[in-house]
C-alpha cells in the first residue's frame, strides 16, 4: 500500500525549545490513522510541523515528493489541510463565508457551488444557517462547519485535531459518522488526533501513541485497542 | 440658519477629508492592531509628487490618478519593507516605527520641496465660483469632495464584500491563523491593505491641498482630526471612520463659530474633548465592537 503522507525522523520547537524528537510516521493512501497520546505529548505539534506552522526538521514526503521549504499555504493548495483544533471558525462571517474562504484556493466558481450544496447534503445543519454568524453557532456546529470548510478545499489528506473536543456523544457520534462516509466515499486519507482513543481505534486502521515528543507504540488499529499499556494508561480501564 | 446651513456644508466638507484619512487608520487599524501615525504623512508626501506632476504639466486628471497608483505602490512596500519585521514586534515597537514613518516623510518633505507652500489647483472641470440658492452659496468644490468620498465608498464596498480579494481580506485582517490554513497568503493581504490605505490618504491629501495650501505639515492638523474622527466612529469600522469625519468637520465647524472662545484657535481642542467623551462613554465608538476580553 502506497503512502500519501511519510515523515522521518520529524522534528520540531517552539523557539529554542524542542517538542517533538524524531517521529516516523506514514499515513496510507485513502487511511485513516490515529495518532494517540496524553496531554503534552506533541500530538498537535505534530499536525502543524506537517503543515510547516511551527519550526520543524526532518524529512517529510507528500504523495512521494518532499516538501521541504513548503509553506503552510502552498500546502494547503497541494491539498494537505487542517482541521484545526478549537475549530478555526471565521467567527464573524457567515457559514457560507466560511465554506467559500474553505475553497480560498480554489479558482472553478461552479464547482465551488456545488461543493457548498454538496456540504448542506452532508451537514443539513449549515444549510439551515447559510446566512447565519458562524460564531453565533454551537460547539457541535461549528466543528461541522470546521470539517465542512476543510472539505471545500478538496483535499487530498486531512489533518484533523481532537474533533470531539467539548462535544457531547451524540454529536461525536455523528461527526464520526460523516468522517467515514467521506473518507469511504472520496477517498480522502485522514490522519487523525484524539484524546479519545476508544473512538479514534474504532474508526482508524493504524494507530500512533506519542509519549513526550516520541512514538512510544505504534500498530495496527486491533493491536493498539489488544495492548494492555494503551489500556492502562490512555484509555483508563 | 443661513449661516448655519453655509457652516454645515463647509463643515461637511472638511469632515470628509478627516473621514477618508480616518479610513486609512482605520483599514489599518483592523488588520495588525496599530495605528499608523505616519499615515497623514505619507498622504502628504504623495500629495508632493502630484504637485511635482502637476508641476511639470501633466493634467489634474493624468497626475491624481498616477499618484494613487504610487501611493498604493509605497504602502505596499513600506508594509514589507518595514513593518513586516517587526510584525510580531510587541505594539509599542511597531508604534516606534509609525512615528520613524512621520518623521522620515515629513523631513523628506521639508528637503525636497523647502518650507515654502505651494499653491495646488482646483481640478480642472471645477469651477471655483460658487453658485447661490436663496442665501445659501454653494461651492462646486464642496461637492466634488463629497461625490469622490461616495464613490470611493461603493468601490471599496464592492471590494470588500463582493469580490473574492476582498473576503480573504478581511479574513486576513480578521483571523490571520485560520485564514493561513485555507490557504490565505495573510502578509500578502497585510500588505496590500497597506497599499489601499496609503491610497485613500493620498486621496484625502490630494482634496484638501487645494484648500489649506501644500507645505510639509499640512496633514498634521488633519491627522489629529482623523484621530478624532476614527475613534468617534469606532476604530474597526470603515462606514464608521467616515461617518465620524462628517460628524467631526460639522463640530469643529459649529463649535468654532457658537462657542465663544473656541473660534479657529482652539478646534483642535474640540477634537480632544470628543476622543476623550467617546472613551469614556462608549470606548468602541458609535459603529465599533465591544470587544469583551478575559482577564
Amino acid at each position: 500500500m502506497s503512502a500519501i503522507l511519510e515523515a522521518r525522523n520529524l522534528r520540531a520547537a517552539y523557539g529554542d525549545r524542542p517538542v517533538i524528537f524524531g517521529i516516523d510516521l506514514a499515513v496510507p493512501e485513502r487511511g485513516i490513522v490515529a495518532l494517540l497520546g496524553a496531554n503534552g505529548a506533541g500530538k498537535t505539534t505534530t499536525l502543524r510541523a506537517l503543515l510547516a506552522e511551527v519550526r520543524t526538521w526532518g524529512d517529510v514526503r507528500y504523495q512521494g515528493q518532499s516538501i521541504a521549504g513548503k509553506s503552510t499555504q502552498d500546502l494547503v493548495r497541494m491539498g494537505m489541510v487542517m482541521v484545526p483544533e478549537g475549530r478555526g471558525t471565521f467567527t464573524d462571517f457567515t457559514v457560507e463565508e466560511n465554506l467559500l474562504l474553505g475553497a480560498y484556493s480554489r479558482r472553478d466558481k461552479d464547482g465551488i457551488r456545488r461543493d457548498i450544496e454538496r456540504m448542506y447534503g452532508y451537514f443539513p445543519v449549515l444549510g439551515q444557517r447559510r446566512k447565519q454568524r458562524a460564531g453565533s453557532m454551537s460547539g457541535g456546529e461549528q466543528q461541522m462547519l470546521a470539517i465542512a470548510r476543510a472539505l471545500m478545499s478538496r483535499p487530498k489528506l486531512l489533518l484533523l485535531d481532537e474533533p470531539s473536543l467539548g462535544l457531547a456523544p451524540l454529536i461525536v457520534q455523528e461527526i464520526f459518522g460523516i468522517l467515514t462516509t467521506i473518507n469511504r466515499e472520496e477517498g480522502v486519507s485522514m490522519l487523525l488526533v484524539e484524546q479519545d482513543a476508544v473512538r479514534a481505534l474504532k474508526v482508524a486502521t493504524y494507530a500512533y501513541l506519542l509519549e513526550t515528543g516520541r512514538v512510544a507504540l505504534e500498530g495496527t488499529a486491533e493491536q493498539l485497542a489488544a495492548s494492555d499499556d494503551v489500556r492502562r494508561a490512555y484509555l483508563g480501564y | 440658519m443661513t449661516e448655519f446651513i453655509q457652516l454645515v456644508l463647509a463643515g461637511t466638507a472638511n469632515g470628509c477629508i478627516y473621514g477618508l484619512l480616518a479610513l486609512a487608520l482605520v483599514l489599518i487599524y483592523r488588520s495588525t492592531h496599530i495605528i499608523n501615525f505616519g499615515q497623514g504623512e505619507m498622504a502628504m508626501f504623495s500629495t508632493y509628487i502630484c504637485w511635482s506632476f502637476l508641476n511639470a504639466g501633466m493634467g489634474y486628471w493624468v497626475a491624481v490618478p498616477l499618484t494613487l497608483i504610487l501611493a498604493f505602490a509605497a504602502g505596499i512596500a513600506v508594509q514589507r519593507v518595514l513593518i513586516r519585521p517587526v510584525q510580531n514586534a510587541p505594539e509599542l515597537t511597531i508604534v516606534i516605527v509609525t512615528l520613524g514613518l512621520y518623521l522620515f516623510f515629513n523631513s523628506l518633505a521639508l528637503w525636497i520641496y523647502s518650507g515654502v507652500p505651494k499653491p495646488f489647483p482646483l481640478p480642472t472641470g471645477i469651477r471655483q465660483a460658487s453658485w447661490q440658492v436663496g442665501d445659501i452659496f454653494i461651492i462646486p468644490y464642496h461637492l466634488f469632495i463629497f461625490a469622490v468620498l461616495i464613490t470611493l465608498m461603493a468601490v471599496l464596498y464592492v471590494l470588500f464584500q463582493r469580490t473574492k480579494l476582498g473576503l480573504g481580506l478581511r479574513a486576513a485582517a480578521a483571523q490571520p491563523a485560520s485564514s493561513r490554513l485555507v490557504g490565505i497568503n495573510v502578509n500578502w493581504m497585510l500588505a496590500l491593505g497597506w497599499g489601499i490605505a496609503a491610497a485613500a490618504g493620498a486621496l484625502a491629501g490630494m482634496l484638501s491641498a487645494p484648500v489649506v495650501q501644500l507645505e510639509p505639515n499640512f496633514m498634521a492638523t488633519i491627522l489629529i482630526f482623523s484621530f478624532a474622527s476614527a475613534t468617534l466612529g469606532g476604530f474597526d469600522s470603515p462606514p464608521g471612520a467616515v461617518v465620524g469625519g462628517i460628524a467631526i468637520g460639522n463640530i469643529v465647524a459649529l463649535g468654532g463659530r457658537y462657542i465663544e472662545f473656541i473660534g479657529t484657535q482652539l478646534d483642535i481642542v474640540l477634537a480632544l474633548v470628543v476622543i476623550v467623551a467617546v472613551l469614556l462613554i462608549r470606548p468602541a465608538g458609535l459603529f465599533g465592537r465591544q470587544v469583551v476580553q478575559r482577564v
